[in-house]
């Protein structure tokens, strides 16, 4: 039964489902060649041993009568039995060792892109074109609880997907916010961990226009299944007119740092950027996770003084899985996010955060981030 | 297993404790043994239940059961109990029954730290178990325990470190029990090279639990005091780095995987040979490949880490060490089928198991050596292909290796021979449903599915279908277990001394059921 299970995964070896990913790049192609030479040695090694074991079975068997031999060892067999694996051994660390090689040659890039894992999505800064974005689960919450349908990208999808020219060496420079997590994309045969603290690169060319889904792979706590990976892969034209229209967003961006709004403006954009950073953990309805996540709704810090409510989303709370959001949020949406805080659920603050603030915040918060972190 | 009643007529002169403080104070190396296997069998039903309502969850794509962070505390804790508290405790109730019986010892050299090395165990059981219900539920973080994540948690992480200290205090005082016993125990004549294979697997694996058992105390304690005490070990801003931990951490979990294996393969050398009525074939080179296997488990703990971003040189080292492995693996194979060829094989349901463990140990070795390779394991890391090749290796590795010996030796501990038919039927349900549950997982690996999520992309739904309904025919034939164990103890057809016609060993000199007291005068060997 295992034997014709085997045989079925190797008579649809290139179908997708059954195998490897179909390869978008080289390095991912020669992964998919080398699985496929290794599973069929494999397949020939269990036919032969499993073909003498099951011949055994069936005609050295009591009930037809066979008379028990008494042999129990030949130095030769056993020689011969040691040796040969060994040679198909080396057989097959040869072609893996090139692929190793190539696969940890992160030089001559044509663009380098840093990724960075935060619990949970993914920061993206285009080193060499001035970019950065944060990448977030785009599947709405009624899909996955069951109250809607699922859509065909369920869980793979994400509100800004990277996207990167297509036939371009691009290098990846990994690093982590926080704990362990690790990006994969198995199309593109390119999987590093970040690790907080450390960089360490990687590297692929794309071969295909199209896009390419993949998802975090290092346990990274509760919602480590929620934070895919998107890369659209464009032409080099269309890449351009993605960077110059990146470029535009972020200019109206930083404009808004240096305005002042209103409450109701606050709130409204507040409670967008609450749904996208902060739902996670302390849910829609600001009550958090008893145990795991503190509520908001009546907390001491978003019913107490500002400068403190202000001072914890800039700078986070080590050693629990409060992040320091001064770097990963800009100014009008830290001050929108603590205003919609303040005015939330049962917390009737009714004052307002404004951008001039948090700029104040971060420039004091420099010297004052540890106590101010407490 | 043996029971009260005829221990009281054997020892009538003695002023033996009843009811709950024999068991408590027994430093009997046949009570202690059942002990082991009876706490193996509990935690096998918890572990189990675990693993179902994780299977239960992932039937279709969606949170239905479980939210993520408790899905993410079952992962764990199935991951926990399962070696920590059912394959290592099975295995040690092995060789406290069998250890002394194999070499015509009276009983283990330490009984009294015998009696502790069992009795932390249950302690630790429930302070792993306990943070179920403590504030943040339980442990979260992976059995890997990987920092920084392992450092955010609440109490149950630290309770869980206790736990781990207890746990590896238990092996290591049991191990230095099992390796005293066999060096200086043996019956007269009963050189090295004659021992039971079993017993030689045993004593290779207490050697790795004495030297790596150390090592994960010391891995965790560094996160115990980074957790409480303000060290930065793995704390890349203090100047620590999350990386260490995984190295540390591999050092011992990896022979760690070969102390779930060993013993194993000790039990499938014994039960072979008896039903092929046929010497086991290569006896020194099988002692040899264990060894050798124990040899590089030390040197290779780094392929669980190709994705961290070693340099070139260590990628490769690492690849060509962990392929080596192959070599002394495959000996024992070609050796269990060499003894089978030109046997006189029947087909008890012992050697079922024993035959079922040596095809499909070898799919998992096989996709061992798939993910040995570097760049395949950096697509396959991290994903269910991992999961499919570790319980290849675990379930119809050592656990299927575990029923083998169960069945074996079980009319042996209590006089009475189990239901064959009871027997057949566990082995087959088990056996099919062992594959629709883990054969499915190659496939999800293959095509992208990361390990350790509570929810999945569309097209991945067919497969997990399939392999949760392995799972529950898999988890619930196991009451077939249950009820031959406990109709076996109270009855059934009277075991002879010799119980197989081609058993052989000094286990198989004294009565069904073995007495109370064994071996009080060593034996004579012929």
């Amino acid at each position: 039964m295992v034997g014709a299970a085997l045989a079925t995964s190797q008579s649809a070896l290139a179908d997708y489902g059954y195998n490897l990913q179909v390869p978008a790049s080289k390095v991912a192609h020669d992964v998919f060649q080398l699985h496929n030479f290794i599973m069929l040695v494999c397949l020939g090694i269990f036919v032969v041993v499993f073909g003498a074991m099951f011949y055994s079975l069936l005609k050295h068997r009591k009930s037809v009568g066979h008379k028990a031999a008494h042999f129990h060892e030949n130095t030769t067999v056993e020689v011969i039995w040691t040796v040969i694996p060994f040679v198909i051994l080396m057989g097959m660390a040869y072609p893996a060792a090139k692929v190793v090689i190539d696969m940890k040659d992160t030089s001559n890039p044509d663009m380098t892109i840093k990724v960075t894992g935060y619990q949970w999505k993914w920061g993206y800064d285009y080193l060499n074109d001035g970019i950065s974005f944060y990448s977030n689960l785009s599947t709405p919450r009624e899909q996955i609880i069951g109250t809607a349908a699922k859509g065909e990208h369920y869980l793979l999808e994400v509100d800004e997907p990277v996207v990167v020219p297509v036939g371009k060496r691009v290098r990846l420079l990994i690093t982590a916010n926080d704990v362990l997590h690790s990006w994969w994309v198995p199309a593109l045969g390119a999987k590093q961990d970040a690790i907080p603290g450390f960089i360490r690169d990687s590297w692929f060319k794309a071969d295909k226009i199209g896009t390419y889904r993949g998802q975090c792979v290092e346990l990274c706590g509760k919602d480590h299944g929620f934070m895919p990976i998107v890369v659209e892969v464009v032409s080099e034209e269309d890449y351009k007119a993605w960077v110059a229209k990146k470029k535009g967003t972020a200019v109206v961006a930083a404009a808004d740092n240096t305005k002042t709004f209103d409450t109701a403006e606050l709130v409204e954009r507040g409670e967008k950027v609450y749904q996208a950073n902060c739902a996670a953990c302390h849910q829609a309805n600001g009550l958090g996770l008893p145990g795991t996540f503190p509520p908001i709704s009546g907390s001491k810090v978003a019913t107490g003084p500002i400068a403190d409510h202000i001072n914890l989303v800039l700078n986070g709370k080590p050693g629990t899985a409060m992040a320091a959001f001064a770097g990963q949020l800009s100014d009008a949406d830290i001050a929108a996010v603590v205003t919609y805080q303040r005015n939330a659920w049962d917390n009737k603050m009714g004052d307002a955060a404004q951008p001039a603030a948090i700029a104040s915040a971060r420039g004091g918060a420099a010297e004052a981030a540890a106590p101010a972190a407490q | 297993m043996s029971d009260a009643a005829h221990a009281h007529d054997e020892h009538g002169h003695h002023a033996h404790p009843t009811g709950i403080m024999r068991w408590l104070t027994t430093t009997n190396h046949k009570d202690i043994g059942s002990l082991y296997l009876f706490f193996a069998l509990i935690m096998l039903f918890v572990a189990g239940s675990m693993a179902l309502l994780i299977r239960a969850e992932l039937f279709q794509p969606g949170l239905q059961l479980t939210n993520p962070d408790f899905f993410n505390q079952l992962t764990t804790m199935h991951g926990l109990i399962m070696i920590f508290g059912v394959i290592m405790p099975a295995f040690s109730g092995f060789a406290n029954w069998q250890v002394p019986l194999m070499l015509g010892a009276p009983d283990m050299a330490f009984p009294r730290m015998n009696n502790w090395a069992f009795w932390v165990l249950p302690v630790a059981a429930f302070f792993l178990m306990v943070s179920f219900w403590l504030p943040g539920g339980a442990v979260a973080g992976g059995w890997t325990m990987y920092p920084p994540l392992f450092i955010q948690g609440g109490i149950s992480y630290d309770l869980t470190i206790l736990a781990v200290h207890i746990m590896g205090l238990s092996s290591i005082m049991g191990s230095i029990n099992i390796v005293t016993t066999i060096l200086n125990m043996r019956a007269p004549g009963l050189t090295l090279m004659k021992m039971p294979l079993f017993c030689w697997t045993w004593l290779i694996t207490a050697y790795l639990l004495i030297a790596t058992m150390p090592v994960l105390a010391g891995a965790v304690t560094m996160l115990l005091t980074d957790r409480n005490f303000g060290t930065h070990f793995f704390n890349a801003a203090g100047g620590g780095d999350p990386v260490m931990f995984q190295h540390i951490f591999w050092f011992f979990a990896h022979p760690e995987v070969y102390i779930l294996i060993l013993p194993a393969f000790g039990i499938v050398s014994q039960v072979i040979p008896t039903f092929a009525r046929k010497p086991l074939f290569g006896y020194a080179s099988m002692v040899y490949a264990t060894a050798s296997i124990a040899i590089l488990s030390f040197i290779v703990w780094a392929h669980h880490m190709f994705t961290v971003g070693m340099p070139v040189t260590a990628q490769l080292f690492f690849m060509f060490s962990t392929m080596l492995i192959a070599v002394p693996t495959g000996v024992k194979v070609f050796n269990w089928v060499a003894t089978m060829w030109k046997g006189s094989m029947t087909f008890e349901t012992p050697m079922l198991f024993a035959i079922a463990f040596v095809c499909l140990f070898t799919i998992g070795g096989f996709s061992g050596l798939v993910l040995a390779i570097a760049p395949v394991d950096i697509q396959l890391h991290d994903t269910y292909y991992v999961v499919a090749h570790f319980h290849y290796v675990l379930v119809s590795g050592a656990l299927f290796a575990i029923f083998a010996g169960l069945y074996y030796w079980l009319p042996k501990w209590t006089g009475h021979m189990y239901n064959e038919t009871l027997g057949k039927w566990h082995f087959w349900l088990s056996v099919i449903g062992m594959n629709i549950v883990f054969f499915p997982m190659h496939f999800l690996g293959l095509a992208g599915m990361p390990r350790r999520i509570p929810d999945y992309a569309l097209q991945f739904t067919e497969f997990n279908q399939i392999a949760t309904v392995g799972a529950f025919i898999f988890g619930f034939s196991q009451l077939i277990l249950l009820v031959v164990v406990l109709k076996t103890i109270k009855g059934g057809e009277k075991a002879t001394t010799q119980v197989w016609e081609g058993a052989e060993g000094l286990e198989w000199t004294v009565p069904s059921p073995a007495p109370y007291h064994t071996f009080e005068t060593a034996p004579v060997l012929k």
